[in-house]
């Protein structure tokens, strides 16, 4: 166990699983460091990410593919290899780029297992990164999970910190079906405590970190840390609230949303992706359906606007939901009163 | 060129099968009771086992939406194909793909494709997986004129190129892509297209069993010699609409009767084999007879075979979830 930072759980998942399993290979733009470069310099660059840094050079040109920047190609081609033999990790850098390549994740890996009968196996992981808070503007700063989560035939994941990362990697590169993993850009250089060895963290089996009486706040990738910040300081006021980390959207850990809820009777959900047909309307919908009776106050959902992501920090800072409106959303519900009967 | 007498027994039947397969199903779908759409390849036949020939089950195809001939050319079962078009639980796909996406990856067959240009990026990926687990397959990517316009086709072309991958781009040119002909949508040529990213181009008369039998030969030893990629363009002809149903309006009168009399490809190989005493009549006869009944008990099997049970409907979706 040491202080490792997000970026490097990742490096160090992938690292683990190449030596374990010679079909893993990756690709995509620059993971090998950028060939054919003047300096000469092998493996110079580990993506723009920085993420697979040093894996060229251990694990060399069989096992590492640089790609021209052609989405729709090596997605596609990652789909292929995936379905005859191999185990790829495809980087497709920031998720925006999916519109490239769309057609090869959702009409096609998706679909072969159901389409062929279930005689097809594609265990496909693609990573990429997401979100908004790094100025990067209106295509490249997206959370488009709900997206995927909408293709039957996908399973998504969206690690919270570096423990996270590393154990839910592994584990999505031992899975046998097509799985999209959706990494915050803002969080690579957050360090966590994580494990030297190679551990999974099994999908659709939610994390309660923090425990609380009052109010279930489910909340989603880097929306948890805002999540466990808003319930820490909403403690010192007699406010207890437990924090739902999925995991994953797909599969989706309903039951441990229900108990929650069945519990505190109240519900506030952060989703920092665009506001409508989200994944806090989805978990609304659950709750609103299998819960009624046990909520004691409307449903919150802190989410950001129907607007591309903004440029300026201005702008952006207001498009993000934050932990003082995850606060702001729990004093609400804690503070509704039923009218009375007339 | 020397072609052993099997092979050219197996390409026969071959094409023999895909036709008859072709024009019954044609007869079939106008009595309503086959679901969704169908697109025959009736007329492309030499194209599909002329490639196929020197493809084993190590090798991996990816087709099309007009996929049954290169399912049958890569040797998936007939009756569980004809099972899968009427939607049927003992289909090769238990009924849950159609015809559209009638697969079998136990005969490296990838599927066949309902996106115009989905199947070149992954017969790269295919591609890859031969290079990498260095079984000596290759993967070959059958694509229309249409298809050939594709980014993805394009992208895949470049990929292939860049990688060195053992595959083969099987362009079949049968003059339409849907309604809208070839001359108009596609500028340039294939020749230059495939120039421009450095794959050797081969073409050939695709109504002529021989001649694809012979390019197809070049192009994917050059391949599996690990080369890189090749480019096969073939000239060929549809006899029937983009889907059963189109009424080929913008086909000039004339044109389809034409093609059936004097372009085609079953006829054309009868002729070959026998002028020259390879083949006689009465083997090809008894070909054919056996493909009658063949494709008469697939269809009488498939009309009697159970329909899905509700829970397939949920089976399938993940292989853990």
């Amino acid at each position: 166990m040491s202080k490792k930072s997000f970026r490097q759980a990742i490096n160090e998942a992938l690292r683990q699983e190449m030596q374990r399993d010679p079909r893993v290979i990756l690709m995509g733009e620059d993971v090998a460091g950028g060939q054919g470069g003047s300096s000469g310099v092998k493996d110079a660059w580990g993506g723009v990410l920085g993420v697979t840094k040093g894996l060229f050079t251990e694990f060399g040109p069989d096992r590492v593919f640089d790609t021209p920047i052609t989405e729709a190609s090596y997605i596609g081609a990652a789909a292929g290899a995936a379905a005859t033999g191999l185990r790829p990790v495809a980087e497709l850098m920031f998720v925006d780029f999916i519109g490239s390549c769309l057609d090869q994740v959702m009409n096609q890996a998706a679909k072969f297992r159901y389409m062929f009968g279930g005689k097809a196996t594609t265990p496909l992981v693609i990573r990429a990164m997401y979100g908004a808070g790094f100025n990067a503007a209106a295509q490249h700063s997206q959370a488009l999970y709900p997206l995927f989560t909408h293709i039957p035939g996908l399973k998504v994941v969206i690690p919270s910190n570096p423990y996270e990362a590393k154990g839910l990697l592994i584990e999505a590169i031992r899975d046998n079906d097509p799985v999209i993993f959706l990494e915050n850009k803002v969080m690579y250089d957050d360090e966590d405590e994580v494990p030297d060895e190679a551990y999974t963290i099994p999908f659709g089996e939610a994390n309660l970190t923090r425990e609380g009486d009052d109010v279930t706040i489910v909340a989603f990738g880097r929306m948890v840390n805002f999540a466990n910040e808003a319930a820490d300081r909403l403690e010192k006021d007699g406010i207890s609230c437990t924090v739902i980390d999925p995991r994953t959207t797909s599969p989706l850990d309903t039951g441990t949303i229900l108990d929650c809820v069945a519990e505190t009777g109240r519900l506030v959900v952060v989703d920092e992706s665009s506001p409508r047909c989200n994944l806090a309307c989805d978990v609304a919908a659950l709750v609103a359906e299998e819960a009624f009776d046990a909520l004691k106050a409307p449903i919150r959902r802190v989410m950001p606007p129907h607007t591309p992501v903004p440029f300026a920090t201005v702008l952006e800072k207001l498009y993000m939901p934050d932990s003082a409106r995850i606060e702001a959303a729990v004093r609400s519900v804690m503070g509704y009163k039923a009218k009375q009967d007339a | 060129m020397q072609i052993a007498r099997d092979i050219l027994l197996r390409s026969y039947r071959s094409m023999r099968t895909i036709r008859d397969f072709e024009e019954r199903l044609h007869v079939e779908f106008a009595t309503g009771e086959i679901p969704g759409f169908v697109h025959l390849y009736c007329g492309e036949e030499a194209s599909g086992v002329g490639v196929c020939a020197h493809l084993s089950d190590v090798d991996t195809i990816a087709s099309t939406h007009r996929g049954h001939g290169h399912c049958i050319a890569k040797g998936v079962a007939v009756d569980g194909m004809m099972a899968e078009i009427y939607g049927r639980r003992t289909g090769v796909c238990r009924g849950k793909g159609g015809s559209m996406h009638i697969a079998d990856l136990s005969l490296g067959m990838l599927g066949a494709n309902g996106i115009v240009g989905g199947g070149p990026p992954l017969i790269c990926g295919a591609a890859l997986s031969h290079k990498l687990l260095k079984d000596n397959g290759v993967a070959v990517a059958f694509y229309g004129d249409g298809a050939s316009n594709e980014g993805t086709t394009l992208e895949s072309l470049n990929l292939a190129m860049v990688w060195k991958l053992p595959a083969v781009f099987v362009c079949e040119d049968n003059g339409y892509g849907e309604a809208t002909a070839s001359s108009y949508a596609v500028a340039g040529t294939q020749k230059a297209r495939a120039a421009g990213f450095g794959m050797p181009y081969f073409e050939c008369d695709g109504n002529d069993f021989f001649a694809v039998y012979e390019a197809a030969g070049e192009a994917i030893a050059h391949a599996r010699a690990g080369n890189g990629p090749a480019m096969l363009h073939v000239h060929l002809s549809r006899w029937y609409g983009h889907f059963e149903g189109d009424a080929m309006s913008y086909r000039a009168n004339g044109e389809v009767a034409e093609l059936r009399n004097d372009h085609d490809c079953l006829k054309n190989f009868r002729k070959s084999v026998t002028e020259i005493s390879l083949l006689d009549e009465s083997s090809l006869d008894g070909i054919d007879a056996s493909v009658r009944d063949e494709i008469e008990a697939a269809v009488v099997a498939a009309k009697a075979a159970p329909l899905p049970e509700p829970e397939d409907l949920l089976a399938d979706v993940y292989v853990s979830y």
